[in-house]
């Protein structure tokens, strides 16, 4: 009796998982379809879900009117560069807050934190004025240089929570075996933490490659990356919408088949402790 | 060495400078059809300016419009021809921000743009951006809906003609709506309407000393008529329709009626998009008797801004993209029908123009029929139809649509409506420094 109703409600929460997954899925399915539909079928009401005349047109339109790969090149640049760089950066500070905290560790996570809390509009003009003295307007090294930074409080509260995790005592074993700093680093921290950096990593190419502030305000033609590459193809007078679905169905592919291939890393690294 | 290879050597030296010099213009465009259409196009004007490059950043209206504001407000030089409406003309040219267009070239001919257009990009007579295409609002209504119900649509009606016709066609039961208007909130938006209709009402935004008129009669007038109409004989959740919404509704046969902006004509009478393409009638906006139609004046144009160091070649391309030569290309590879509309005088006296395009005499009647610098029946210190040409306006203009749009959703009253618009308003301007 005991075992049957287990598996009823086991049944019952994989029903309402499936159900949930496919409402957060849906407006991507939604766009999806829409890209294959004509600009008449896109708008018709009531919708049709899947017997239309499926069409490539709007890709064919798409790939004539724009660069593609120009877009998805800056893209990968801009994420890639963003966040190695940023890595560079939050993996001593956040090494260094999780084994040597002082009183004010807290604080400086938290004030770290704080900066993620403006809009990001009103630091707008000032950014813009010191791109344009330094000539970092529509240049990639200046978008690297944008979202690794606004990206940084993440990175750092990130590794921070999993390196808090792995016991100080492995580390001083290791020091007590007579460990340099830098083997440490590299030999004992590193392995350990690799699950929690690898997640970190993940998250951070999927924030940088959406991030649509920044790389459409500080872009002109040169630097623009997929999102300037979708915002081409909306607008407020006339029908795009099958045409805006496919620019960005092509836009959110690749992060879309990065997520599914590290899917279980990602999971793992989100949900687990570095220890477990 | 030869002198044959010598010679090649110094042709192709000056065959890589040349490519070297060649200058790049970046220009900003907003995403239409017409726009999409000149980029297609550009080959004929790369093959005349071989030594001209052109690079292209296309962007959604709203995107465009905060993009090129910070970049010519900070002098960020990022482009070197940028596209802008009538809003912003006025405003950025009294900043010179803009640089005045004086070398069109001879055979440009400045004379034949639209007078009405003309007049809202120029300051003390001097052009300060060329208009690529331009519009105005008119009625676009369903022929046999109104055969149905035994109506016959005048060509200038008023606002109690199509409110009474609105009532006679609406069938809620088979989903058709006597009327479909903008409902969502925006300065461009529902404001664009409502100010252009409040016009016909005798309504305006400011006295001539800055005063906010939202606690006159004639705004409670026209806001009352609005939403009594739309609730009697609009389609459900109006209050977040823009015009795509209404293209859409409008198109798949669920509008007897629809106002906005004439360039729509061209996309209801297309029969690739459209269910009722062969059954679209035109009329002018609907006015009161006063004087004044509720139809308003826009149009995309090119503009150049002050810090460019390629002003000559810019001014080389706005000249070839807004000429008689260009719209003579369109026709010859598009037909006449998509040629862009709304600025030149000598396409609306065209024979072949006139054919192809049924909506041509309505579109050219309603552009001359608004007036920017005296938009509605009292005098105003300001100049534009639907708007206001003023720094603030954009802000000001999307708080008060706001208020309007809950209006028609029912969330508050018209009084209550017009009372927050009066207050939020007054307080902006008193900001603002308008108001003493």
């Amino acid at each position: 009796m005991a075992r049957k109703v287990s598996t009823s409600r086991k049944l019952t929460f994989t029903a309402l998982a499936w159900i949930v997954a496919f409402l957060i899925f849906f407006p991507i399915l939604w766009t999806f379809l829409t890209s294959f539909k004509t600009e008449a079928e896109a708008v018709a009401s009531p919708p049709s879900f899947l017997f239309f005349d499926w069409t490539t047109e709007n890709y064919a339109e798409v790939q004539s009117r724009s660069d593609y790969f120009k877009h998805f090149f800056n893209s990968v640049v801009i994420s890639l560069g963003s966040t190695l760089i940023g890595l560079l950066i939050a993996i001593p500070a956040a090494w260094a807050m999780a084994f040597s905290p002082t009183k004010r560790t807290k604080d400086v996570l938290m004030w770290m934190l704080s900066t993620k809390m403006m809009p990001p509009v009103g630091a707008m003009i000032p950014i813009y004025l010191i791109f344009r003295d330094t000539g970092f307007l529509d240049t990639r090294t200046g978008l690297v240089v944008v979202l690794m930074l606004i990206n940084l409080p993440i990175i750092v509260w990130m590794l921070y929570t999993y390196f808090k995790e792995i016991p100080g005592e492995i580390l001083e074993a290791a020091r007590m075996d007579g460990a340099s700093l830098s083997q440490e680093l590299t030999q004992v921290l590193a392995p350990m933490a690799v699950p929690g950096i690898a997640s970190t990593v993940l998250l951070n190419i999927i924030l940088s490659w959406n991030e649509a502030f920044w790389t459409l305000n500080l872009t002109a033609s040169k630097a623009a990356p997929l999102t300037a590459f979708i915002a081409s193809y909306s607008s407020p007078e006339g029908l795009f919408y099958a045409k805006l679905s496919a620019a960005s169905t092509m836009a959110i592919a690749p992060v879309l088949i990065m997520g599914w291939f590290s899917q279980k890393q990602l999971v793992r690294g989100l949900t687990f402790g570095a220890v477990k | 060495m030869t002198l044959k290879t010598m010679l090649l050597g110094a042709v192709a030296a000056l065959a890589i400078s040349g490519v070297a010099n060649a200058e790049t213009l970046t220009i900003a465009t907003v995403n239409n059809g017409d726009m999409i259409r000149m980029q297609k196009l550009t080959d004929d004007f790369t093959a005349k300016n071989p030594d001209i490059k052109l690079e292209w950043v296309t962007l959604e209206e709203n995107v465009l419009r905060q993009k090129v504001t910070t970049d010519i407000a900070t002098k960020g030089g990022q482009y070197d021809i940028m596209t802008i409406g009538t809003y912003e003309v006025p405003i950025w040219a009294k900043q010179g921000w803009l640089l005045p267009l004086d070398n069109l070239g001879a055979d440009y001919d400045v004379d034949d743009l639209l007078p009405a257009i003309r007049s809202g990009i120029s300051m003390d007579g001097k052009l300060y951006a060329a208009p690529f295409y331009g519009e105005s609002s008119m009625i676009m209504y369903r022929k046999d809906l109104f055969e149905k119900a035994g109506i016959k649509m005048p060509d200038a009606p008023t606002w109690d003609f199509v409110a009474d016709a609105a009532k006679k066609i609406t069938d809620k039961g088979n989903e058709v709506y006597g009327i479909c208007l903008r409902g969502k909130a925006g300065w461009g938006e529902n404001m664009a309407f409502l100010t252009a209709t409040s016009n016909a009402f005798g309504a305006r935004w400011f006295d001539e000393k800055w005063n906010p008129q939202f606690d006159q009669p004639e705004w409670k007038n026209t806001l009352d008529f609005y939403v009594k109409l739309m609730n009697e004989a609009g389609p459900p959740g109006a209050s977040s329709n823009g015009f795509n919404e209404n293209l859409a509704l409008f198109q798949s046969g669920k509008c007897g009626m629809w106002i906005d902006a004439t360039v729509a004509a061209s996309f209801v009478t297309n029969p690739k998009e459209s269910k009722v393409a062969d059954k679209v009638g035109f009329a002018l906006a609907p006015d009161t008797g006063l004087g004044k139609r509720g139809n308003w004046l826009w149009a995309w144009n090119l503009a150049i801004p002050a810090g460019t160091q390629k002003a000559e070649a810019a001014e080389k391309f706005v000249a070839w993209a807004t000429s008689k030569a260009y719209t003579e290309l369109v026709a010859s590879k598009e037909g006449w029908a998509n040629v862009p509309p709304g600025t030149r005088t000598s396409l609306y006296n065209n024979p072949e123009y006139q054919k192809a395009a049924p909506f041509a005499k309505m579109t050219i009647d309603s552009i001359n029929a608004a007036d920017p610098t005296k938009p509605t029946v009292k005098p105003v210190p300001y100049v534009g139809v639907q708007f206001v040409a003023i720094p603030e306006f954009q802000g000001i203009g999307t708080a008060v649509g706001q208020q309007f749009s809950a209006a028609l959703a029912g969330q508050i009253t018209v009084d209550q409506a017009l009372q927050s618009a009066q207050q939020l308003t007054v307080r902006e301007m008193t900001k603002a420094g308008y108001i003493k």
